[in-house]
């Protein structure tokens, strides 16, 4: 057991500090005075940036050198995302294209697609969103409603609305779950597809959260034509091919858990900046408790490299990560606010804007209800609660819930 | 980077498992609770498989391991509830190994087993005071540490220093029966380790019954105990508490794997309303809220052990976490432990009672779970 870099490892280290040093200044500048403001001119920046990033290799280190990358474990991926946050330069802009798409594509896609897609994604030129979720499927996201019906000439036509979609309004294509056959069981009528994002009859409309931004979209899709091709590991396999881009989720999650900057050191560095707030009794527990459960994430997370390494998938125990990163940011965030009072929800003050985040998050990527059931159920091996949509097809199904199929 | 157990590491655990699993401990914890027995003296079968010699360098007899083999052994001994007197004597060998002159008579007999150690627990000091202190025995109140003056008279030709050492100690982890006594004193001002043969009649130390029979505890009154000085260095003074810490934390992860595994099993098979309790949401999130808190538990037990020699600048805030994780998961794995099985968990009738029991006097020793918690702070507010 140990956590130190083995010499090959070092190496690799040493490279990409070498090279960050070397262009670092070349960043796009996102925080301080010297910032770019400018919504669009910050993509366009950070869609540069992620391919200079590429064309260093520090991108898309885990897939196969012959779609771009290097061909590497998720040790060195992880190496490259510490190297890259201590040299306070900002990541790649598509962390869903390049961590979950991508891969998807890879393991499901047909050859031409691979071709087409997958260098443009990994170099920034083509931004990639994930078209899943649904105003009534998130927890259960095989109730998808999103109908995509084969013409005559073998082509599609796709009607439905998706929700929570992260950089829909400047990505150029989608992956997207659609039901194909309302006749069956719902799992089995499902079929991925890849969805350009400027064809017509697809709008996207940005959705303000709590903090007055809007970080997500809702996408409508008006009877879009989709060609033959754009089937993705086969018509009736959108669930199987769903499922794998939720495991690269987790990996994704498993390798920067603290990426979303809700670490330990920073709640406390707020606290110790309070002179009466570092001695009192009452706040050092509760920043003790918050701490240590945030110091165990980062822990989880090389256990879970260390699995991942050995050649194990992650399971779904990556979520409970999750659930202790949200709950504790949630804590954190309370406390110091109550330490530094009102201007702790001042305009600009990051506490406001992570207060303001948290509760949304609660719910992204699962919801902390279905996580913990599934976890119950796939790791500790409780017997799963009674279903009543086991074996039935869709369209009855939807039926009985007293909405048109 | 690798956060698994190796080969050896997973020998030495199983081995525990097995050695531990020929002893009936949880019946004997109940007898002992009841006064009807004495609990069964474990320490020759800890003998038998070189555990006492566990942190002791194989140049002076012991196997030279580090703090996370002696983790994996104490989670096996929390498993079972089983006292192995391992939490005193442990910390104490990390100290006088840590100690050049030590005779090599005592560290042959402690690396066997032959003689027994305990630690008396003096916190070291944190971001807030300066001073070494006494574990708070009675409410939050903070003794300091134990005092020693010289004693010139008594060098009679041996090299080493020595001391007569004063002061009281209560709920000392396994002190009854124990030969000697290592610890810290302050020594002209000066925290300086100390030995004391506890045979010495200055020396007394009265059995406590505790609320867990299973935990063996004393109260220590030194009254100017003759004592050899040792030259350990202040950080392994202050380690030794931390390793405490660490291990103590492996114990109580251990008891809550084994409440969770009995509270699964039973939520299984337990129906209420045509269909097993664990099927609903309210048991099932309650039970995953147990692994969530022994996952965290046990991530932070990696980070312990590997800290103390990988990282020793890192070893108090990776020790004091995983207590304040694992002293808060046990807590919560014995409570719903008992809240899972219904008013029958809340009996006799019912092991829980016993995790319940282990849950509750283990947060209060050792400078409490609390204690911990309040050190995670201090360390990161002073690192700040």
């Amino acid at each position: 057991m140990d956590l130190d870099d083995t010499p090959e490892q070092a190496a690799y280290r040493g490279r990409v500090q070498s090279w960050l040093e070397e262009h670092s200044s070349e960043a796009p500048v996102l925080e301080g005075p010297q910032s770019i403001k400018d919504e669009a001119e910050i993509i366009a920046a950070r869609r540069a940036w992620q391919g200079k990033l590429a064309e260093a290799g520090l991108a898309g280190v885990t897939w196969p050198a012959e779609y771009g990358g290097q061909g590497l474990g998720p040790i060195e991926q992880l190496i490259c995302n510490q190297e890259i946050s201590k040299a306070k330069v900002p990541g790649i802009l598509d962390a869903i294209g390049v961590g979950m798409l991508g891969p998807t594509i890879i393991a499901h896609g047909a050859d031409e697609q691979k071709a087409r897609y997958l260098g443009p994604m990994l170099h920034g030129d083509e931004v990639w969103c994930q078209l899943f979720s649904e105003p009534a499927a998130g927890s259960d996201l095989a109730a998808v409603q999103a109908r995509a019906r084969l013409q005559e000439d073998g082509s599609w036509r796709l009607s439905g609305q998706k929700v929570w979609t992260t950089n829909a309004q400047f990505a150029s294509y989608g992956l997207l779950l659609a039901r194909t056959d309302s006749d069956v069981p719902k799992h089995k009528g499902l079929t991925m597809f890849i969805v350009p994002m400027d064809a017509a009859g697809v709008t996207v409309r940005g959705l303000r959260q709590i903090s007055g931004e809007a970080e997500f979209n809702e996408v409508f899709f008006d009877d879009v034509a989709l060609d033959a091709d754009a089937v993705v590991g086969g018509v009736g396999n959108g669930w199987g091919t769903a499922l794998t881009t939720l495991m690269f989720e987790r990996v994704t999650i498993g390798l920067g858990g603290e990426a979303l900057g809700y670490n330990s050191n920073r709640f406390a560095k707020a606290i110790a900046s309070d002179e009466h707030a570092r001695r009192d009794p009452e706040v050092r527990h509760q920043l003790g408790e918050i701490a240590s459960e945030l110091l165990a994430v980062r822990f989880t997370s090389y256990r879970t490299l260390t699995a991942l390494q050995k050649g194990q998938i992650p399971g779904p125990e990556a979520g409970l990560a999750k659930v202790t990163i949200v709950n504790g940011a949630i804590k954190a965030g309370d406390l110091i606010s109550d330490v530094i009072g009102p201007d702790a929800l001042a305009k600009d003050s990051e506490w406001a804007y992570m207060i303001s985040f948290l509760p949304g998050l609660k719910s992204a990527g699962g919801t902390e209800e279905i996580l913990r059931n599934t976890i119950g159920e796939r790791v500790l091996g409780l017997p799963p609660e009674p279903r009543l949509d086991k074996g039935i097809p869709f369209s009855e199904l939807r039926s009985k819930e007293g909405a048109p199929a | 980077m690798n956060l698994a157990l190796s080969d050896e590491q997973e020998f030495l655990r199983e081995a525990a498992r097995g050695a531990l699993s020929r002893v009936k401990t949880l019946e004997a914890a109940r007898e002992a609770l009841d006064g009807n027995a004495p609990l069964p003296d474990l320490w020759p079968m800890a003998m038998e498989a070189g555990w006492p010699g566990l942190l002791i360098d194989e140049a002076h007899g012991g196997a030279g391991l580090d703090a996370f083999d002696a983790m994996l052994v104490l989670g096996e001994c929390g498993r079972v509830l089983a006292s192995v007197a391992l939490l005193g004597h442990l910390p104490a060998t990390a100290i006088l190994n840590d100690s050049s002159g030590v005779e090599k008579d005592l560290m042959d007999a402690l690396a066997s087993g032959e003689r027994r150690a305990a630690y008396l627990p003096v916190r070291p000091p944190d971001d807030l005071s300066e001073l070494w202190t006494l574990d708070p025995a009675h409410g939050l109140g903070r003794p300091s540490a134990l005092s020693a003056i010289r004693d010139g008279s008594a060098n009679g030709g041996s090299p080493a220093a020595k001391a007569r050492v004063s002061g009281q100690l209560s709920f000392v982890p396994d002190a009854p029966g124990a030969g000697v006594l290592v610890g810290v004193a302050l020594l002209d001002g000066q925290p300086a380790g100390i030995v004391i043969d506890s045979s010495a009649p200055e020396v007394s130390i009265e059995a406590v019954q505790g609320y867990d029979a299973t935990r063996s505890l004393g109260h220590i009154t030194l009254n100017d105990a003759p004592a050899t000085v040792l030259d350990a260095p202040a950080e392994s003074l202050a380690s030794a508490w931390h390793l405490a810490q660490a291990l103590i934390a492996a114990e109580s992860l251990g008891s809550v794997e084994t409440a969770l595994e009995v509270s699964v099993a039973y939520a299984k098979e337990r129906h209420t309303f045509g269909r097993a309790i664990g099927s609903y949401q309210a048991v099932k999130h309650s039970l995953t809220e147990v692994l969530r808190q022994l996952e965290n538990g046990r991530s932070l037990l990696y980070y312990a052990g590997w800290s103390r020699h990988g990282a020793p600048g890192e070893f108090p805030l990776a020790a004091s976490a995983a207590r304040s994780v694992s002293g808060r998961a046990l807590d919560q794995a014995a409570r719903t432990m008992i809240s899972v099985h219904g008013g029958i968990g809340a009996t006799w009738e019912h092991d829980a009672p016993l995790y319940f029991r282990r849950a509750q006097l283990s947060r209060r020793l050792l400078g409490g779970t609390a204690g911990a918690t309040d050190r995670v702070a201090g360390e990161l507010i002073s690192q700040a």
